[in-house]
């Protein structure tokens, strides 16, 4: 009963979502609208690795300027369509995941979220330096226009939801208990035969393929790049403070975090460059001293409701498997 | 072949190494203890500078009139931030929390510094920073050369700290078994809030050394963060030896490095390093010890 309730509850709040911009024809509602889902993207991807394995990276700016700069390169020098060279982009996101993961996931110990530092950094000095390739510090302009705002916020809205349903479908599936059990006792899971290693890489992989799809759209979007606006590690750092906003290791937590925080940052960017940083980092320490569980979990625990939590997402695979 | 231009980069990073040992003992003392690693380590260095930089500009103290000062203020500076936050974070949250929290705080720290600061890259005068002494055709400068010395002393004092006094010994036994210390009448609290300050004191006047040397501007904790992660882990975590002896390694090896690649890669040159370290040699050139 639950699980058709939750489904019409879905699909509704996704026929809203596709309708809703054509009844609302601001401009800038759109634009924040198209942040938002960019940003509920970027935090459940983050969520999927930090959140419910445990693997925190402070590098993921890395895969989103990855993105953000292969498909852009592809437009400039050989005309192929962003929509097309944001998979490209997603694929080669992989491939950069793939060593780190399989170097720092075999180690026990904070070795992964001190890599992830170092690894970002790397990549940022090569993209720094290659100008020849990505215009140094100077970054990449496209000239020309991809298309109007509805365009950009449909292919957000749909890119969005695939990252929804696919990190549902990691998390309710077998994998759900894998995941849950390496965050909580790896030596253990790896004791009853959870490939810790190997879940972890590929966790980090689905999760730098949608982070580098985001970058791919926002380049698009933004028609502007250059490293410091795509690695640096600022990207990073929101991406963790939606989720840490909305409720780590919750499903609904990143788009939650992401409508508030968003909007909140858009209106500080206005006063201040420097305003807008200091929300984040604010917001960071502030949660995770009074509200360390997020936003979604105290209010349905304060509604008395049942809300997918990890441990209520295990109870669902329970129920499935 | 001349040589003069390799001894010369030798010392050099021989000198410059000595500062990140500090900076690297601070963060493998407060991993090895608690287990934290604090990602503001590096925006600590940073306020150091800028505690130095003041200083001089303002008051005209010197270097060691500026280290004086930085100890104590470091010390509390090191002790509120693990009793206000990094502790109450741990106890509800656990290791992915303080290691969340201080990520926070040095962004926060990081963007207030250049919202009072401003984004200026600072520097001390020339003149009292440019002074070299020559030796057999190797030249030393002046206050890179008391920048070594102090830092010795300082590396020196903390292991002598941590293996004479009372309170390292309560260090060290918090660092290899928690829950033993505590039976053995550690107060766990009380010494974790030492080691935290401790290590928070050593970033600061890190940063205090380093001011003659480097630019001073709001970001620069992240590129010292990151050279102190990559010490830490040459070392082997945890192992303040290791740490002061990766420091000079890592010092040598960038500034001979530099002698052949652009200066754009210099700051890769570690990081490169670092993955090597983590491919062959994970526990560290230097073997595992806990302090």
């Amino acid at each position: 009963m639950r699980g058709v309730r939750n489904l019409g509850l879905a699909l509704l709040g996704i026929v809203l979502l596709a309708v809703y911009p054509l009844l609302v024809s601001n401009r800038f509602f759109l634009h924040l609208s198209i942040m938002v889902l960019l940003y509920a993207l970027l935090g459940m991807s983050w969520n999927l690795l930090g959140g419910y394995t445990g693997q925190i990276s402070f590098g993921h700016a890395a895969f989103f300027g990855t993105g953000a700069y292969t498909s852009t390169i592809l437009l400039l020098r050989f005309g192929i369509s962003p929509w097309l060279g944001m998979f490209v982009g997603g694929a080669l996101a992989v491939l950069l995941s793939l060593p780190l993961g399989w170097l720092t996931f075999r180690l026990r110990g904070p070795y992964f979220a001190l890599s992830t530092l170092a690894f970002a950094e790397i990549v940022r000095v090569i993209v720094y330096n290659w100008d020849a390739l990505t215009g140094g510090g100077d970054g990449l302009n496209i000239l020309t226009n991809l298309g109007g705002i509805l365009r950009f916020y449909y292919i957000i809205l749909a890119l969005t939801v695939a990252g929804l349903l696919v990190m549902r479908g990691c998390v309710r599936s077998r994998w759900g208990y894998f995941l849950n059990a390496i965050r909580e006792d790896e030596d253990a899971a790896e004791a009853l035969g959870v490939p810790a290693t190997r879940m972890k890489v590929i966790v980090l992989a689905i999760s730098a393929f949608f982070v580098a799809l985001a970058g791919s759209f926002f380049a698009s979007y933004q028609l502007y790049i250059n490293p410091d606006l795509v690695y640096e590690s600022q990207i990073s750092i929101q991406m963790i403070v939606v989720t840490i906003v909305g409720g780590i290791g919750t499903l609904e937590g990143p788009a939650v975090g992401a409508l508030v925080i968003v909007p909140l940052s858009e209106y500080f960017r206005g006063l201040s460059p420097v305003a807008n940083p200091l929300v984040y980092g604010g917001f960071i320490v502030v949660f995770m001293l009074f509200l360390p569980e997020g936003i979604v979990s105290r209010v349905s625990s304060l509604l008395g409701r049942r809300i997918s939590t990890v441990a209520e997402e295990q109870k669902h695979a329970g129920a499935s498997v | 072949m001349k040589l003069v231009p390799y001894i010369q980069a030798m010392v050099n990073g021989l000198l410059v190494g000595s500062l990140y040992s500090v900076i690297a003992m601070g963060l493998t003392i407060i991993f090895g203890v608690m287990r934290v690693i604090n990602m503001a380590h590096g925006e600590l260095i940073m306020l150091g500078m800028y505690v130095a930089f003041w200083a001089f500009t303002l008051f005209g103290l010197g270097q060691m009139a500026a280290l004086l000062i930085s100890l104590p203020l470091f010390l509390v500076l090191g002790a509120v931030i693990y009793g206000g936050v990094v502790s109450r974070v741990e106890r509800r949250a656990g290791e992915m929390g303080t290691l969340l929290v201080t990520a926070g705080l040095s962004y926060l720290l990081a963007n207030a510094a250049q919202l009072v600061w401003k984004a200026n890259f600072r520097s001390l005068p020339s003149a009292l920073t440019a002074r070299s002494l020559f030796v057999a055709g190797i030249s030393l400068n002046y206050s890179l050369l008391w920048a070594f010395v102090a830092a010795l002393m300082l590396s020196g004092f903390t292991y002598l700290f941590l293996i004479y006094s009372d309170s390292g010994r309560a260090i060290r036994a918090t660092a290899q078994d928690r829950e033993a210390a505590a039976l053995m009448g550690v107060q766990i609290h009380r010494t974790n809030m030492l080691a935290f300050a401790l290590g928070t004191a050593l970033a600061g006047m890190a940063g205090v050394l380093l001011t003659p040397v480097f630019y001073v501007y709001p970001y620069v904790g992240r590129v010292f963060l990151v050279k102190a992660f990559v010490v830490v882990v040459l070392g082997g975590m945890g192992s303040v030896l290791g740490a002061s002896l990766g420091g000079l390694l890592l010092g040598v090896v960038e500034s001979v490095a530099s002698l052949f690649i652009s200066s754009g890669y210099r700051d890769a040159v570690g990081l490169v390093i670092f993955l090597l370290v983590l491919l062959f040699k994970p526990s560290g050139l230097f073997g595992r010890s806990r302090i």
